[in-house]
């Protein structure tokens, strides 16, 4: 059965387009500490590249690139990562959050083992805003339901 | 100074393009005419103004940052001229799908 509101050139669009969109979201990512940017923003657009996804296309198809388990992973997994640089922080005897003290594994200055703190922090805030904003978008869409989009 | 004048004009054409579009949103009686209006002068006034700020970059000199940047406002420009059409057909097409009538000749006439 044809679905009426399928339509071949938006979907081929978004087969264009949904790479570049995530290309891009990864480098607003790893470029946040230079330029404008950072992990809430670039999560932001990850997350906009999957409801794309569910938009063009349909929940079972988006559900089959990102299952509902493995978002919800991500979801933890993005936190973990956060919490875990700052207990790292932590148990090497600085504050927490304090990256500087990260030198004593990296073997680089401190300066260096701030910036590649506050990186890892960053992937784990992308992470969790992206698996968080495609959780929020498939419940309201589809009232909770996971299967298809309610019109 | 030649590179300047070019991206003037550039932007100048840009925002006429954009100036009819709004006022195709603004004066045409229909929904598919409205959208018609701002689907092509949206994309074309949009391409027009970032080739003109793309062109005003490079008026200083061609180092490799500017380059650089230029290539990357183009490559905005290119998003915007494959996306912008796309999303007018979606917005178009939910209108059809919704039920709303195009303007006929017999409506014209009343």
């Amino acid at each position: 059965m044809i679905n009426r509101f399928e339509n071949i050139i938006i979907q081929t669009i978004s087969r264009l387009l949904i790479p570049p969109i995530q290309l891009y979201a990864l480098y607003v990512i790893a470029h946040g500490h230079y330029s404008p940017g950072g992990g809430f923003q670039g999560g932001c657009i990850l997350g906009a590249s999957f409801i794309l996804m569910v938009i063009a296309y349909d929940i079972k198809e988006t559900k089959r690139m990102i299952s509902e388990k493995i978002n919800t992973i991500f979801i933890v997994l993005g936190v973990i990562i956060y919490s875990g640089i700052g207990a790292v922080c932590l148990i090497l005897g600085a504050d927490y959050l304090d990256y500087g003290i990260l030198n004593k594994i990296f073997s680089v200055s401190p300066a260096k083992a701030r910036a590649l703190g506050t990186f890892g922090v960053e992937i784990g805030v992308g992470i969790t805003v992206m698996a968080v904003m495609v959780s929020i978008f498939l419940n309201l869409v589809s009232g909770g339901e996971h299967e298809e989009a309610q019109e | 100074m030649i590179l300047t004048i070019l991206s003037v004009l550039l932007i100048i054409s840009g925002i006429f393009f954009f100036f009819t579009a709004t006022v195709g949103l603004l004066r045409f009686p229909d929904f598919y005419c409205r959208m018609q209006a701002t689907g092509k002068g949206d994309t074309l006034g949009a391409l027009l103004c970032l080739s003109g700020i793309a062109v005003y970059n490079l008026s200083d000199g061609f180092t490799l940052s500017s380059v650089l940047v230029s290539i990357k406002i183009m490559l905005i420009a290119f998003f915007i001229f494959i996306a912008n059409p796309t999303a007018t057909h979606a917005i178009t097409r939910a209108g059809l799908n919704a039920g709303v009538k195009p303007l006929m000749k017999e409506d014209l006439q009343k």
